[in-house]
C-alpha cells in the first residue's frame, strides 16, 4: 500500500542503555531513518523522512525508541 | 480513553530485560502490553501466567498480578485461576516446549474444555533458556544442539493441535507482524472460551544460527517470507505449502466455555440422579 | 460413614470451593463426593488430565482466593511433587489427601500401605519445610481435613492428609459439629496500601500477607527464587533468606502444628510409636497387654511431619523399649533412631503384603521384648 507522505515532524530518540544493538529498526525501515554506526549502534540520520507508521517502536524488542509528534 | 499505555504494564525497574539481541519475545511482549492498553484491562483485572523458560522470564517484566509456574503446567495453573476467579482475564505466555511439548497434555485438555482464557505461545522451533535443544515444533531436519545433524522427528503444527482439540478462537502470526500481532492478542483476549495466538518468532542465537542465519532482521525476513494469508496458503500445492505456514485466523467458534456450562449443568438446588 | 466421605464433608464445611484431581484407588470417593457436593455450595469440582495438573489446578484456584483441595494415592502422589514443592517455595495453601496404597509403583492398588511417609516429607525436591497429618479414625478424617485446612491458611503452606486404604473405607459413626461450632482458619490479608506492596514481606510471624488476585493489590506469585516483591531475584542473600524463613516458619510453631495422642499407662516398660490403621492395632494390644500383666503404652503420630520430635525423645528417655510397627519396610523407625541418645532398645515390625499388622503379630513382639 504506498500511503501518501504525512508531513509530521516525528521526534525519535533511542535509549542507548536498553538499546541490544539488534539492527532491527534499521534493517525495517523503509524511509531510511536510521544508519548504523561502525559497532552496530542505530543512529536517527534522517528523523524528516520518518512517516510515523512506528513499526520501528513496535518491532524494538527492547522498548529502546521513543517517538513523539512534534507537530 | 483510559489513559493505559503499554508502559502501564510494564515495570520499569526490571527492564532492560535479558533476552538475546533482536530476540522475538520483546516484540511479542510488546504487543501484549499494547493490547491490554487498547482493551482498557486495568492491571489489577489481569494474570498473567508463565512458565519456564525464555518467554517464560515474560512475568518478571509486567506489572500485571502475574503466576509464574512450572515448567509446562502454566495451562493447568491458569485453569485453577480462571475457575478460582472468573472475573479475573487470565493470559497464559508460554513457549513451545512449555505449550505442547513438556506441557502438551495440558495444552489439549485446556482447548477441549475451552476455558476462557488465551494462551500467547511463541514457537521459536528450540529451548532457547537450556541452549538451542530440540523441541516439539522443531522442524524435520532442524538442527539444534541435541539434533546436530538434524532432528529426525516431525514438528507438531500448534494451531492444527488446538482446532482438533476443541479450541474456540486459534490465530496465528509472525513477531514480524507486529500490529497484526497486537491485533489478535485483542481478538483473542476478547473472545470468550480457549483462545490460541501462535507467534511463530525468531531466535537468532541459536535456531536462526542453525538454520537460517544469526542476523535478527534476516530472521524476521525469512519469517515475513514463510508466512502467508490462510486463503492463499489453501491455493498453494502441497510442495509449497511445506514451505510456508498459514497465517491468520484459523479457527472461530463460539461454543460456550466450561464454566458457563458447568454451572447450566450443575445448579446448586439440583439433586443428583437417584438422590431425591 | 466412610473416611474418605468425611474428609470431603469437612473440606467443604470449613469453606473449600474448589477440587481438581485425577480417580485413584482407594482415594476416588473423594473425587465422587466432590463432584456431588461441591456444586451444592456453588464451588467447583474439576476432573483434571493427571495429577502434575490437578494440584497445579489447585495451586491457581487457591492464589485466585478459593480454599482448594485434591486427593490422590501413591502414583498420582508422585506426580504432584513437582508442583508441591512450588505451592511450598510460592506459599499457596492447599490441601492434598493420599490415601496411602501398598506400593512402590501400581503395587497392590485395593490394598493399604504407609510406604509414602517419606514421599511425604521429602518427595520433592530442594529443603523445605512440610506438614502432613495422619488420621486414624472416620472422626479424625474429619476433624483432621478441618485442621489441615487451618493450617495451611495459617501457614500458607500445602498440608498433606495422609490416610490410607484402611482408614479411607472404613465405615463409623462419627460426630458433625455445626459449622458455626467449627473453629475456621482463613489466609491473613494485607492491611498496608496497596501502592508499592510487596506481597512476600513476611509479618511477625514470618507468614506474608498474600492476597488474592483480583483485589486491589497487584501480586506476584513466583516458583523461581523471588525477593519480597515477588520477582525473581537471583542472590545468594535472597536465595538463603526466603529457603531458612520457609523452614523457620514452621520450626517456630512446632508446638502449635505437632499433635500425639498417649495411650495407655503413663510410665510403661515398652512404649509402641504408630500411626493411622495400625495404631489401631497397637491400642487393642495395649489394652491386651494390661489384661496380660504386661507394661505397654502407645505414642500416636496425628502430626507426621514436622516430626515429633520431642514426644518421641521423652519414649524413648522413659520407656526400656520402643517398638514401631509400620506397613513400610522402616520409614518412621529410622526418625525414631535419629532421636535415640540414650541407647534404648528400638524394635521393628514391618509388613508389606498389602494386609494389616494384627494384634497378636504386635502382641508376639511385646512378649519377646519383655520377656
Amino acid at each position: 500500500m504506498n500511503r501518501p507522505p504525512i508531513q509530521k515532524t516525528v521526534r525519535i530518540s533511542i535509549d542507548s542503555r536498553s538499546c541490544k544493538k539488534c539492527g532491527i529498526c534499521y534493517g525495517f525501515c523503509s524511509q531510511n531513518v536510521f544508519t548504523l554506526a561502525r559497532d552496530g549502534t542505530p543512529e536517527v540520520t534522517n528523523p524528516s523522512n520518518c512517516t510515523y507508521c512506528r513499526l520501528c517502536d513496535l518491532r524494538c524488542p527492547d522498548f529502546a525508541i521513543t517517538l513523539e509528534v512534534i507537530s | 480513553m483510559s489513559g493505559y499505555t503499554f508502559k502501564s504494564y510494564l515495570e520499569k525497574s526490571q527492564l532492560p530485560h535479558m533476552w538475546c539481541p533482536g530476540c522475538g519475545d520483546g516484540i511479542i511482549l510488546r504487543a501484549y502490553t499494547e493490547a491490554l492498553a487498547e482493551l482498557c484491562l486495568a492491571p489489577q483485572e489481569v494474570v498473567t501466567v508463565t512458565g519456564i523458560g525464555c518467554w517464560g522470564k515474560a512475568d518478571d517484566y509486567l506489572g500485571t498480578h502475574a503466576f509464574h509456574g512450572t515448567h509446562g503446567r502454566a495451562l493447568a495453573f491458569a485453569t485453577g485461576i480462571k475457575l478460582g476467579n472468573p472475573d479475573l482475564t487470565v493470559v497464559a505466555l508460554m513457549g513451545d516446549g512449555d505449550a505442547v511439548t513438556i506441557g502438551g497434555n495440558h495444552f489439549i485438555h485446556a482447548a477441549r474444555r475451552n476455558i476462557n482464557l488465551t494462551a500467547i505461545v511463541t514457537n521459536n522451533y528450540n529451548y532457547g533458556m537450556t541452549g538451542g535443544q530440540y523441541s516439539a515444533t522443531t522442524p524435520l531436519e532442524g538442527k539444534t544442539t541435541t539434533s546436530p545433524n538434524g532432528t529426525a522427528e516431525p514438528g507438531f503444527d500448534l494451531c492444527f493441535l488446538a482446532e482438533a482439540a476443541g479450541a474456540n478462537f486459534v490465530a496465528r502470526t509472525t513477531c514480524y507482524h507486529a500490529v497484526a500481532l497486537k491485533n489478535m492478542i485483542k481478538e483473542a483476549i476478547s473472545h470468550q472460551g480457549f483462545s490460541l495466538v501462535e507467534v511463530v518468532s525468531s531466535c537468532p542465537t541459536y535456531f536462526g544460527r542453525f538454520n537460517v542465519h544469526p542476523s535478527p532482521v534476516k530472521m524476521l525476513n525469512w519469517l515475513k517470507d514463510k508466512a502467508v494469508p490462510v486463503q492463499k496458503y489453501r491455493e498453494m500445492s502441497a510442495a509449497e505449502q511445506a514451505e510456508h505456514f498459514a497465517v491468520s485466523t484459523l479457527v472461530n467458534k463460539n461454543r460456550p466455555d466450561f464454566y458457563t456450562t458447568y454451572k447450566r449443568i450443575n445448579r446448586p438446588d439440583q439433586s443428583a440422579k437417584g438422590e431425591e | 460413614m466412610q473416611g474418605n466421605e468425611a474428609c470431603v464433608y469437612a473440606a467443604i464445611d470449613c469453606g473449600a470451593r474448589f477440587y481438581a484431581g485425577y480417580p485413584i484407588t482407594p482415594s476416588s470417593e473423594i473425587a465422587e463426593l466432590s463432584a456431588k457436593y461441591l456444586p451444592k455450595v456453588n464451588g467447583i469440582y474439576l476432573q483434571m488430565e493427571d495429577e502434575l495438573g490437578s494440584i497445579a489446578a489447585i495451586i491457581g484456584a487457591s492464589a485466585a482466593g478459593k480454599k482448594s483441595f485434591t486427593a490422590t494415592s501413591g502414583p498420582g502422589f508422585s506426580l504432584m511433587q513437582e508442583n508441591l514443592g512450588m505451592a511450598i517455595y510460592a506459599e499457596v495453601p492447599c490441601v492434598i489427601i493420599n490415601v496411602q496404597r501398598n506400593g512402590p509403583s501400581t503395587g497392590l492398588a485395593t490394598r493399604p500401605g504407609q510406604g509414602d511417609v517419606m514421599q511425604a516429607r521429602w518427595g520433592t525436591h530442594g529443603d523445605h519445610p512440610i506438614i502432613v497429618l495422619s488420621p486414624s479414625s472416620v472422626q479424625e478424617c474429619y476433624d483432621l481435613t478441618i485442621r489441615a485446612f487451618n493450617l495451611s491458611e495459617k501457614y500458607r503452606i500445602p498440608v498433606i492428609l495422609l490416610s490410607d486404604e484402611v482408614i479411607g473405607h472404613m465405615r463409623e459413626s462419627l460426630t458433625i459439629p455445626e459449622v458455626e461450632d467449627l473453629i475456621i482458619i482463613n489466609r491473613k490479608l494485607p492491611l498496608v496500601p496497596a501502592q508499592g506492596f510487596k506481597p512476600y514481606t513476611p509479618e511477625e510471624d514470618l507468614v506474608p500477607a498474600i492476597p488474592p488476585f483480583g483485589t486491589g493489590y497487584i501480586v506476584h506469585i513466583s516458583s523461581s527464587c523471588h525477593d519480597e516483591s515477588g520477582y525473581s531475584h537471583n542472590a545468594p542473600q535472597t536465595a538463603d533468606n526466603l529457603v531458612r524463613r520457609l523452614h523457620k516458619k514452621i520450626e517456630a510453631n512446632q508446638e502449635d502444628i505437632v499433635q500425639v495422642e498417649w495411650f495407655g499407662p503413663e510410665d510403661a516398660e515398652l512404649t509402641i510409636i504408630a500411626y493411622g490403621v495400625i495404631s489401631r492395632t497397637a491400642k487393642q494390644v495395649v489394652i491386651n497387654a494390661q489384661a496380660n500383666g504386661l507394661s505397654v503404652n502407645l505414642l500416636r503420630l496425628i502430626t507426621h511431619w514436622p516430626f515429633p520430635d520431642e514426644q518421641v525423645t521423652q519414649a524413648l528417655k522413659k520407656a526400656r523399649a520402643v517398638l514401631i510397627p509400620e506397613l513400610n519396610l522402616g520409614q518412621v523407625v529410622q526418625e525414631v533412631h535419629r532421636l535415640n541418645s540414650f541407647n534404648t532398645p528400638v524394635y521393628q515390625l514391618s509388613r508389606i503384603d498389602g494386609e494389616i499388622i494384627l494384634p497378636s503379630q504386635i502382641m508376639q513382639k511385646v512378649e519377646e521384648v519383655l520377656k
